[in-house]
């Protein structure tokens, strides 16, 4: 529910429908604090290696605005919740997905506060419709310091913090949705100056903007530097249709927001295991060691164990846990097959990812489940079709027709022939065909056997084993 | 039986000597012949002859609620009501009807009692006169008073009556005159800088302001959240230990209500105060203290020292800072807290409608009065970024050392301290109004507030008569959450001092006129 009040959370609820009379504004309301929102500021700062306050202040920062009802909104300015973490996350250098580096940024606090209202502006009718929805809903701000250089490792970073956030369970952090916002803040300087003016830039609504944005301010920045500008400390707008940012319309100038204690909440204070007084009540306190050691592995530790358990490159454990639920299936593929987790990771990410990307479905939406992936590969290993037959089986299962990949295979005859003396017997034939190409392998040229390998595939309609081909023909040639 | 204690009626009501309904008749009938006083804005008639018949099915099976079971109560108008308006004395709020009820309006409701109405006040409890609000002002019922009018000496014969008339005091005006008029047997107020105490001085009656933290604001509109308590309002001490029981206690939807189990608790009869240390903050021989109550200050003193009790002469030496220092804060807080009256969600709302801001704008000019207004330009001037550290943080700074001095008179050995409540006894309307709301508040809040800036509970005992047949109270100040030992004292100063009842023509008229089927005269003056 709400940071401080009872009121439900929801996505696109009917307008004005999960507003309690405080977050209304009814005069003589007081704010509860909600304790599950401490414990999300709590894990997610033990996440990011921050300090927690053991003592934390709540403030009205005050403005007038429509969707804002009380003129003020109830934040922590003095003394935030937590401070001085840092986040460590990976960018491929030149887009190589193989050569990854570690980089950090430090963060500076985490603040507990209020959403405001949405406000909806109505220029035909000259008129503003509020929907108080979302006003009171409980807010992290998490403050980076500036170590970024550039709209990449924004991007990155923002990637890595939403991936925390997401196995913390403190936030959804989906940007769609807007429950995930990020402002960046830009400026640009000559190495070894100071920084310069920054500027703020707002309407951001995906990791793929901000980067865009980012990048777009330092150029804009630059070349209003170099021509002989000057930058101006201002908030702007990204405009995700032009790819630019603009300035936006400066209500009130600069806002004095007179900070004030909020008075109706009395210090938060939290214990760990050594402050933690005999006689309180468990659910009137927020233990922090206890929520240290409740917090589920981190992404970085999952994607290390991932490496160490399935012998997997670093790069894949990324692309696997950037992926909703593509983890799990990888594990789930493992569980129910032969085949070794560094090939499986190959069917995995090459091609039941590619797919899903090019028809723009999540892995929850794919029409070949683990255990269909699973079987096909069992087949594979068994040596029962060969790897460009497992394909196409693949492609079949993509169609979610509901065929098994036996059907499938025995569909289009793809088994692989078992008969040994079948394959000799082929084997032969091409070999009594082909005089030319045999003198020149007995006479040293080993390139040619792939073409003999070839033609007994072609033969064979692709059901032999090339393998097991290879090294029947090499035993004839060499009779 | 209309001046009974609430006590008394209570038994009465058990006993079957009067019926609830009987009771709220009578009450409202009351409300109505005492009109002028202009004590009520709302009188929720119908729903409390309602609240009466149920009480009164209740006693019939013998299954009353408790002590305020079927007792006509009486709510200042700055506690949410619902379905009653609930105005703050203000157009900001006229006509708002609220959909829930204050924590402590409705343990009242659940303990059976008869709410009558809502109360006078000066305009969201900004106020010493409960006479700047836009109902107009409360009159004192002493100055209808058979007391006053044989004290005071008419200039000429054709001046009306109704000219001499004198304030309440404030903010919490209505309730005490409601209280002191018999037409209620307590009321709820609140009190921020002396807001109970002093129209209960100036009204003759008992006034409560608890530890801050001990009774839920949940409800009550605030003025200044961090000194705000909801008042009571009693003819006697027991009765405001009653109510007091009823009301405190924490309240999960008030994060600054302590945790700690209440026990509600009865007073006993104090005989030996030798054990007692009595402390007199000389600090409180205030600039403007009339001698006459500066003399009964003294003989009140001397009452205890006759009885064997300690009395000491104390310091509160940051006491004079304390004006200025409510100043900075109580308008800082009031700027914030009325930045919600915006007009969108509820109250009045401006026809102006060029942009948002000219609506805002508009709204609180036509919502506000002046003091209200002022106050909300002086916080707003206190909070912004370049006077913040230097009147704010240096308020707050004061504050602690006011709440200091009171730390150390008592870690010394005082048990409670005693002081004068107000400077004098009421004044008449007409002289009170010569002065504007904010030099009056300065003045006359002196006494009172420096409770509110240590969260300290204090009382108002009605003492004497003055020379002009007006009340005349005595303030108690107790330790943080030990209102037991603050009633009891109160209490056994009150048997001392034997305060006269008020004589009010209209309330005994109305008396006998419906008591003449009924043989209940020895209700009438009696009292213990």
């Amino acid at each position: 529910s709400k940071l401080f009040s009872g009121s439900q959370v929801q996505f696109a609820a009917p307008p004005n429908s999960l507003v309690s009379f405080f977050d209304a504004s009814l005069p003589g309301t007081l704010p509860v604090l909600n304790r599950r929102c401490v414990e999300a500021a709590v894990m997610t700062g033990l996440a990011l290696n921050c300090s927690i306050n053991k003592k934390s202040l709540f403030d009205r920062k005050h403005y007038f605005y429509a969707d804002l009802p009380a003129g003020y909104q109830i934040t922590q300015q003095r003394v935030p919740i937590a401070v001085n973490g840092s986040l460590s996350y990976s960018l491929c250098i030149d887009n190589k997905m193989s050569q990854m580096v570690t980089k950090t940024v430090r963060i500076k606090q985490i603040q507990l506060e209020q959403d405001s209202g949405k406000s909806l502006h109505d220029d035909v009718r000259s008129q503003t419709l509020v929907d108080l929805n979302r006003a009171g809903v409980g807010l992290m701000e998490v403050v980076m310091e500036p170590d970024m250089c550039c709209g990449e490792e924004a991007a990155a970073a923002v990637r890595e913090l939403q991936l925390i956030l997401q196995t913390l369970g403190s936030s959804q952090a989906v940007m769609a949705e807007g429950q995930l916002r990020v402002d960046a803040n830009v400026s640009v300087h000559h190495p070894g100056e100071p920084y310069g003016v920054r500027t703020e830039v707002k309407n951001i609504n995906s990791i793929r903007f901000l980067a865009k944005a980012v990048d777009y301010e330092i150029e804009r920045q630059i070349e209003e530097l170099e021509s002989g500008g000057t930058i101006l400390n201002e908030t702007r707008a990204f405009d995700s249709k032009l790819g630019c940012t603009v300035p936006m319309r400066d209500k009130e100038g600069k806002q004095d927001y007179r900070f004030m204690p909020e008075p109706n909440l009395p210090p938060l204070i939290l214990y760990n295991a050594r402050s933690l007084p005999a006689n309180m009540n468990h659910q009137q306190v927020v233990n922090i060691d206890w929520i240290h050691e409740r917090l589920p592995d981190l992404p970085s530790v999952k994607r290390a164990k991932l490496v160490e358990q399935y012998g997997i490159l670093p790069e894949h454990s990324f692309t696997l846990l950037n992926e909703a639920g593509l983890t799990e299936f990888f594990e789930d593929v493992i569980k129910q097959t032969q085949m070794k987790p560094k090939k499986v990771i190959g069917w995995i990410l090459n091609d039941l990812l590619s797919y899903l990307k090019q028809h723009s479905l999540t892995v929850k939406e794919s029409p070949v489940s683990s255990f269909l992936l699973a079987d096909l590969l069992n087949r594979l290993e068994k040596k029962e079709i060969s790897s460009t037959a497992a394909k196409q089986v693949f492609a079949e299962l993509w169609k979610g027709e509901g065929k098994t990949p036996l059907e499938i295979v025995k569909e289009k005859k793809l088994q692989l022939i078992q008969d040994q003396e079948d394959l000799e017997r082929i084997c032969q034939a091409v070999i009594d065909g082909q005089e030319n190409e045999v003198m020149a392998i007995k006479s040293g040229n080993r390139k040619v056997l792939n073409k003999l390998i070839g033609l007994v595939q072609r033969e064979t309609q692709g059901r032999s084993n090339p393998v097991l081909v290879k090294q029947l023909l090499e035993k004839k040639l060499s009779e | 039986m209309m001046g009974n204690t609430m006590s008394l009626v209570s038994a009465a009501l058990k006993e079957g000597r009067v019926a609830p309904t009987e009771l709220c008749q009578r009450c409202l009938s009351l409300i109505k012949s005492t009109k002028f006083l202009n004590a009520y804005i709302t009188v929720a008639e119908e729903t409390a002859l309602k609240q009466a018949e149920e009480s009164e099915k209740r006693y019939k099976r013998g299954q009353p609620l408790g002590v305020l079971d079927g007792i006509p109560i009486a709510v200042k108008d700055n506690f949410n009501t619902a379905g009653i308006e609930t105005t703050c004395a203000s157009n900001m709020l006229k006509g708002y009807i609220s959909p829930y009820n204050a924590t402590v309006v409705q343990k009242l409701l659940d303990q059976g009692a008869v709410l009558l109405g809502k109360t006078n006040l000066d305009e969201f409890a900004m106020g010493s006169g409960s006479t700047d609000g836009v109902f107009g002002p409360v009159r004192n019922p002493w100055s209808y008073s058979r007391q006053y009018k044989e004290k005071s000496v008419p200039k000429s014969h054709s001046e009306d009556k109704d000219s001499n008339w004198v304030i309440t005091g404030g903010s919490s005006g209505g309730s005490a005159a409601a209280v002191s008029s018999f037409t209620c047997f307590a009321a709820l107020g609140s009190d921020t800088g002396g807001s109970t105490r002093n129209p209960a001085a100036h009204c003759g009656v008992v006034g409560l302001k608890p530890t801050y933290g001990l009774i839920s604001r949940h409800g009550l509109i605030p003025l200044v959240n961090s000194m705000d308590v909801p008042g009571i309002l009693t003819r006697c001490v027991d009765d405001a230990a009653v109510v007091l029981g009823s009301l405190a206690g924490h309240d999960p939807k008030d994060s600054t209500t302590i945790q700690d189990n209440f026990k509600p608790f009865e007073l006993s009869d104090l005989t030996d105060v030798s054990k007692l240390s009595i402390g007199i903050p000389k600090e409180y021989h205030a600039p403007g203290l009339s001698s006459e109550i500066l003399a009964l200050w003294s003989k009140a003193a001397d009452l205890f020292k006759n009885a064997g009790a300690k009395v000491i002469e104390v310091s509160l030496p940051h006491t004079r800072y304390s004006i200025v220092c409510y100043h900075v804060l109580c308008t800082a807080e009031v700027a914030s807290n009325m930045a919600r009256f915006d007009g969108l969600e509820y109250g009045h709302r401006s026809d102006m409608n060029k942009s948002t801001e000219s609506m805002y704008a508009a709204t609180r000019r036509e919502g506000f009065n002046d003091v209200v207004r002022g106050r909300i330009l002086s916080g707003n001037y206190f909070l912004l970024k370049q006077n913040y550290e230097n009147y704010f943080i240096k308020a707050q700074k004061v504050r602690r050392l006011i709440a200091n001095d009171f730390v150390k008179v008592f870690g010394s050995g005082v048990d409670i301290l005693l002081t004068p409540t107000t400077l004098s006894d009421a004044i008449p309307y007409m002289e009170f109004i010569k002065e504007d709301n904010r030099t009056r508040s300065a003045q006359d809040d002196i006494l009172t507030q420096a409770a509110n800036m240590a969260g300290l509970p204090a009382i108002n005992v009605p003492t004497a008569l003055s020379e002009r047949g007006l009340p005349v109270g005595l303030q108690f100040i107790g330790r943080s959450f030990q209102e037991k030992q603050l009633l009891t004292v109160a209490k056994w100063f009150e048997k001392q001092v034997k305060f006269p009842m008020i004589q009010l023509d209209e309330v005994k008229r109305h008396d006998h006129g419906v008591f003449q089927h009924q043989k209940s005269a020895s209700f009438l003056e009696h009292r213990t």
